[in-house]
């Protein structure tokens, strides 16, 4: 008998603050305006996308201590946009990216638990580590949490604030007019946490919310971040949306899970996916390849050459070769506030190779940048599309994918008219939504379902 | 709209502002914790074209007791953090005003002006905050990050410094906020596709505040508000607080039982505005009061008394607590009205109650009189205040 086929999950990420962005276009609008996030949430919610994703920054990227100019740049309150956009949509999920380092966990509790509540069960927190003191000059807290110390501080903050979601079971509201008792019991909210990063006691004022806890995400790559998404993360944010990586990374996550007790539908794999849709294969080769220089202007490629050169090269031409100086490897980096920057481990490395591909093809900076960077995942047709998204679920590359649409804000409708039906005719997507919280759409237990059944069913 | 027009508020708390208000039959207790219960009041206030809500909020239990928990089952616990119950009404309202409270003594002001600048793209320009200190040692224990000693006697050299300084702080806290609120120019995005630039960087500033709790480097991640400034709001009992008022608000709230004292109290902020270099500033002094509002006087006071009976003990509150008509409230606050108050903000004892007794019976008759709008004069909370946009601190002239 075959495999019955998985379900795919989708979920869509508002086009933010990278240079993935197009806003030069015709089609781009606002960035900032609710109007945009609410056209772009009904997009989301019409096709049926399991949750509406946001990513965050907490300090304005620099580079050769200039604030950044090149991109979109701007962005809402995460909270805040989340709980406005819970007015216009009923199914669709919010997840949130908040920083477990420049916040405190009562008051991210709070938060949660209430978006929760406003969104009668649809708040997702994808919680994410940051160490810098760039970020932290613009914070109470400063930036003196040693780097070694953020998944600490990170696993903490979430087992804390599950300890204040979970001090309240869901009972002790009782409201009886009649007898005059509102609370069955004086103590609902109490707790005690002694912990390195955290020492706080008393009682947590929001009641348990309906989805229990909030789903919780992890976004990272790294050795520590995979151990902390097996231990105790609902789902992944993660940036391997190949074939081949996906599958790797997949495997290697999910085989991470026995060691906690937790089965492999525990965790669901969720890489961040661009696309380029047109009526045809070629027509969308050819928009992929439009798109792909609109990302990347003259000077965007500079600025990127200089993320692994660490120099101003701003008196290069970046339709010209690459400079044939070596990176700067001293530990003050030109760019501030941006996560790609780790990317290059091997700066020297890096550079000898990109200037050797580039000699191979005759690449100038900008072409470099373009075919190095961030190429659309899945181009084509809507078939094409369709097919190949479903063919990467059912190889175990991923659970489904958070699609990243490179204008704000209708880049998710061509998706949504055209593909989503397609998944839906092959029977890999819904055509009605689970069930009214976020843990119906992606196929969770509410946390007070006895996980020990959970275990054995298995 | 007429210069005799005064402005109207209404704060809105649980179940209303009298600690059995809960056990009216319109009190909707089991619904607190919904969006629908929030969106149904403010649509109601919106509906008696009040100025605006605040949304009353706090980073513990609610307590009978000024600094302590009381362990209490009998009264509503356990709230919504007010920006979320704002921003989730927002886009099901047109006009009416949102100011949600913020706990300034425990909270970050760059996570709170990039809340309260987003509830302003929400509600397009409707935004504002009340900002609130807290001394509770309970609270500062939820937080872990600093200790508050328990004031024992209020009149002590050392309770006095200590509320001082959570004041000191409070006002650091604001201009923090405002600052940040003005580091993005208002024509900071340019989408310059010949050089490239979404934004000219020249009209992006560090703010650089150095303050002795926090300092905040700046730019914010959102753009400049709608408003420019969203509303800044806060409540004061004594100098410290008319202080803050004088200096960092846009509306004070005082709490006089008589307009003797409301005109004291008025002038002593008026005077610390001045001391502040804000005499020209339009600034806002609003009267708190509690209402009990029915046709008939003797209802209202027989409400009160029977919750009363219900909470075992007689209601006190910081504000007047008013007992009697529409038409009796319409002439107190005419007479408060010539001790200087530009405005009040109505706590209703029972929402459900005498919310609607606010919308359907006050505001009617403050309109017969001449003495409120009878439609929505403008776009933006500034706009119903009469208030300027601000201009950028930061953008050369």
């Amino acid at each position: 008998m075959s495999k019955p086929l998985k379900q795919i999950h989708l979920a869509a990420h508002f086009p933010g603050v990278n240079n993935t962005t197009v806003w030069s276009d015709p089609e781009a609008g606002s960035h900032i305006e609710f109007s945009s996030f609410a056209h772009f949430a009904k997009t989301a919610e019409r096709a049926k996308f399991d949750f509406l994703f946001l990513a965050e920054g907490l300090r304005l990227r620099e580079q050769g201590g200039k604030i950044y100019d090149l991109d979109v740049v701007g962005r809402p309150d995460t909270f805040t946009i989340l709980a406005a956009l819970a007015a216009v949509t009923e199914h669709l999920g919010l997840t949130g990216t908040i920083n477990s380092t420049f916040n405190e966990p009562y008051e991210v509790a709070r938060q949660f638990a209430s978006l929760d509540h406003l969104s009668g069960g649809r708040s997702a927190w994808n919680v994410v580590t940051s160490w810098d003191a760039f970020t932290g000059e613009n914070f109470r807290r400063g930036g003196f949490l040693p780097q070694e110390e953020r998944y600490s501080r990170a696993k903490e903050f979430l087992a804390t604030t599950q300890e204040l979601f979970d001090s309240w079971h869901g009972d002790e509201i009782l409201a009886d007019q009649a007898s005059g008792v509102f609370l069955r019991d004086a103590k609902a909210g109490s707790f005690v946490h002694t912990g390195q990063h955290f020492d706080i006691q008393g009682q947590f004022n929001v009641p348990r919310s309906p989805q229990g806890r909030p789903v919780v995400f992890q976004a990272g790559d790294s050795e520590e971040g995979r151990e902390f998404a097996a231990s105790s993360a609902d789902a992944i944010f993660s940036r391997h949306a190949t074939l081949e990586g996906g599958q790797a990374f997949y495997a290697d996550v999910k085989n991470r899970l026995a060691k906690y007790g937790r089965r492999h539908d525990q965790l669901l794999i969720l890489p961040a996916a661009s696309f380029a849709l047109a009526d045809t294969d070629a027509e969308a080769e050819e928009l992929a390849r439009i798109v792909r220089r609109q990302q990347v202007s003259g000077a965007t490629a500079l600025k990127h050459l200089e993320f692994v050169w660490n120099r101003d090269l701003s008196s290069y031409d970046p339709e010209g070769p690459l400079p044939d100086i070596d990176p700067d490897v001293s530990e003050n980096h030109i760019s501030k506030g941006r996560a790609q920057v780790r990317m290059y481990r091997d700066p020297l490395a890096t550079a000898r190779e990109w200037r050797e591909l580039a000699a191979a093809n005759n690449w100038s900076i900008r072409d470099l940048v373009i075919h190095t960077g961030n190429r659309q995942n899945f181009i084509g047709s809507a078939e094409t599309v369709a097919r190949t998204i479903n063919e990467y679920v059912q190889a175990d590359a991923s659970d489904g994918f958070i699609l990243v649409p490179h204008i704000t804000p209708t880049g998710l409708d061509a998706f949504a008219d055209k593909v989503v039906p397609l998944l839906q005719e092959q029977g890999v997507f819904r055509t009605e939504y689970e069930g009214p919280t976020l843990r119906h759409q992606l196929g969770l237990a509410h946390p007070d379902e006895t996980p020990a059944e959970g275990r054995l069913a298995s | 709209m007429s210069p005799s027009s005064l402005h109207l508020a209404v704060a809105l708390d649980g179940t209303g502002w009298h600690p059995a208000s809960w056990r009216e039959p319109v009190a909707r207790p089991r619904e607190l914790f919904t969006a629908g219960y929030w969106a149904d009041l403010v649509a109601e206030a919106e509906r008696g074209l009040l100025d605006f809500v605040t949304i009353e909020d706090g980073l513990g239990p609610q307590s009978s007791r000024f600094l302590d928990p009381d362990e209490r089952t009998d009264q509503v616990r356990g709230r919504l953090d007010a920006v979320l119950i704002a921003s989730r009404v927002a886009p099901l309202t047109r006009h009416i005003g949102l100011v949600p409270t913020a706990v300034v003594t425990h909270t970050e002001p760059f996570h709170i002006s990039k809340a309260i600048a987003t509830l302003d793209y929400v509600s397009t320009g409707r935004a504002g905050l009340r900002v609130q200190i807290t001394a509770r040692p309970n609270e500062a224990a939820h937080f872990g990050r600093r200790t508050i000693p328990r004031i024992e006697a209020y009149d002590s050299p050392e309770s006095q410094e200590l509320v001082a300084d959570l004041f000191d702080e409070a006002a650091d806290y604001v201009e923090a906020v405002r600052r940040l609120w003005d580091s993005w120019e208002d024509d900071a995005e340019i989408r310059d596709a010949d050089t490239g630039r979404f934004i000219d960087r020249d009209k992006l500033h560090y703010i650089d505040f150095e303050g002795k709790h926090f300092s905040v480097k700046g730019p914010s991640i959102t753009p400049r508000p709608p408003q420019g400034q969203p509303l800044v709001t806060a409540l004061g009992h004594q100098t410290v607080p008319y202080r803050l008022i004088a200096r960092q608000a846009d509306v004070g709230y005082i709490t006089p039982q008589d307009t003797d004292q409301a005109r004291a109290i008025v002038a002593e902020i008026r005077a610390e505005q001045e001391a502040a270099g804000r005499a020209d500033g339009l600034l806002h002094v609003f009267g708190d009061l509690v209402v009990f509002l029915d046709d008939d006087p003797a209802e209202a006071a027989a409400r009160r008394d029977r919750l009363d009976a219900l909470a075992g003990e007689p209601y006190q509150s910081d504000a007047r607590v008013f007992t009697g008509t529409p038409t009796q409230l319409a002439d107190l606050l005419g007479e408060f009205r010539s001790a200087g108050l530009t405005g009040f903000r109505l706590r209703p004892a029972v929402l459900g109650h005498d919310l609607p007794a606010i919308t359907r019976g006050l505001v009617p008759e403050l309109q017969r009189r001449g003495a409120f709008r009878t439609a929505y004069e403008a776009d933006t909370l500034r706009g119903l205040l009469g208030l300027a946009r601000p201009a950028n601190r930061y953008a050369a002239a």
